[in-house]
């Protein structure tokens, strides 16, 4: 178990929690946030600078150690996804993205087709590609295929809190996929996150949970003590499910048992 | 002149550089990303990047995202 290393893009990840930085009541307890959850790679998006307000830069509070995973949201199509993930190389925070293409405004599901357009421009161009995906296991076998560093399956909609309602989908992809699958989008709380990681994923990218918690700063703390019990409890190999009960105390020997001896 | 900064029509000072426009602007030069006319400078060309009229320019920044 000591040996359980998580390697992306040729970099050695430190933490299996991957946190997002969007909705949180105030930018200033990120960073507090991001200590506790001792997450290593950290999401942010790329908007257009409003002149009219005074306005924030995330990477203020997001420590230097940290890996930067810009995202491209806000993109329809891969040529979008494109330009965004270009422009965030651009800022010299790193080559990782994350790449999203959203044209359901609804649930807010990506498009695997476009998705896997994007990834196989931007790995050609050096990026180290992390896709946002539909579980669908011929469309992560053609992202694996265009060099994509990883897969990150919805575990539900974005921002719904409703937890791993792919779990048989997501679990086809870890047993037939090769490289990393991260569970990214609708873990809801540590008990999902941990589900998550019992089944084999590589990490999950949790956002929406912890940032519209009563206490992010201490739900952080609690997504990284689920993650990584989730992970050793994968490791350890566990025990088989059956469908009758099995008693874990000796059969024989009962007190009952002795008086009629 | 008119520039289309950020989507929307701005006028600025004839003459002005990129890099002019940023320090204007009071924004940090290592903290933003810019597009100008779909292509990128590198922030080291700033200074020569003089704009013109109808330019189309974006300038971005890192915000909160999952």
């Amino acid at each position: 178990m000591m040996d359980d290393k998580l390697i992306i893009g040729g970099r050695y990840i430190t933490s299996r929690l991957f946190i997002g930085t969007g909705k949180f009541p105030a930018n200033r307890i990120i960073p507090d946030v991001i200590k506790n959850s001792k997450a290593q790679v950290i999401t942010v998006a790329l908007r257009r600078i409003d002149f009219d307000s005074d306005e924030e830069n995330m990477l203020n509070y997001i420590p230097e150690e940290c890996i930067l995973m810009p995202n491209t949201s806000g993109a329809r199509n891969a040529e979008e996804a494109v330009r965004i993930a270009r422009l965030a190389r651009a800022s010299g925070c790193g080559n990782f993205v994350k790449i999203e293409v959203i044209s359901d405004n609804r649930y807010l599901l990506p498009d695997n087709r476009e998705t896997v357009k994007a990834t196989e421009i931007l790995v050609k161009e050096g990026f180290v590609v992390l896709p946002y995906m539909n579980p669908d296991l011929m469309d992560a076998k053609r992202l694996r295929d265009a060099g994509a560093a990883a897969v990150m399956p919805l575990g539900a909609p974005i921002g719904t809190n409703k937890g791993l309602k792919t779990k048989e989908l997501v679990k086809i992809l870890i047993d037939e996929i090769d490289i990393p699958v991260i569970v990214d989008a609708g873990i809801g709380k540590p008990s999902e996150a941990c589900e998550a990681m019992e089944i084999g994923a590589a990490a999950v990218l949790v956002n929406t949970a912890i940032a519209t918690a009563g206490d992010p700063i201490a739900m952080a703390a609690a997504f990284s003590k689920a993650v990584e019990a989730g992970r050793m409890a994968f490791l350890s190999g566990t025990g088989a499910v059956k469908e009758y009960a099995e008693a874990s105390s000796p059969l024989t020997g009962f007190l009952s048992a002795w008086e009629s001896e | 002149m008119l520039i289309v900064l950020n989507g929307k029509e701005t006028e600025i000072k004839d003459g002005m550089t990129l890099a002019d426009l940023i320090r204007y602007k009071g924004l940090e030069p290592d903290r933003i990303v810019v597009e100008y006319n779909m292509e990128i400078p590198k922030k080291e060309d700033w200074e020569k990047v003089a704009l013109k009229e109808n330019d189309r320019l974006e300038i971005l920044r890192f915000v909160g995202g999952g």
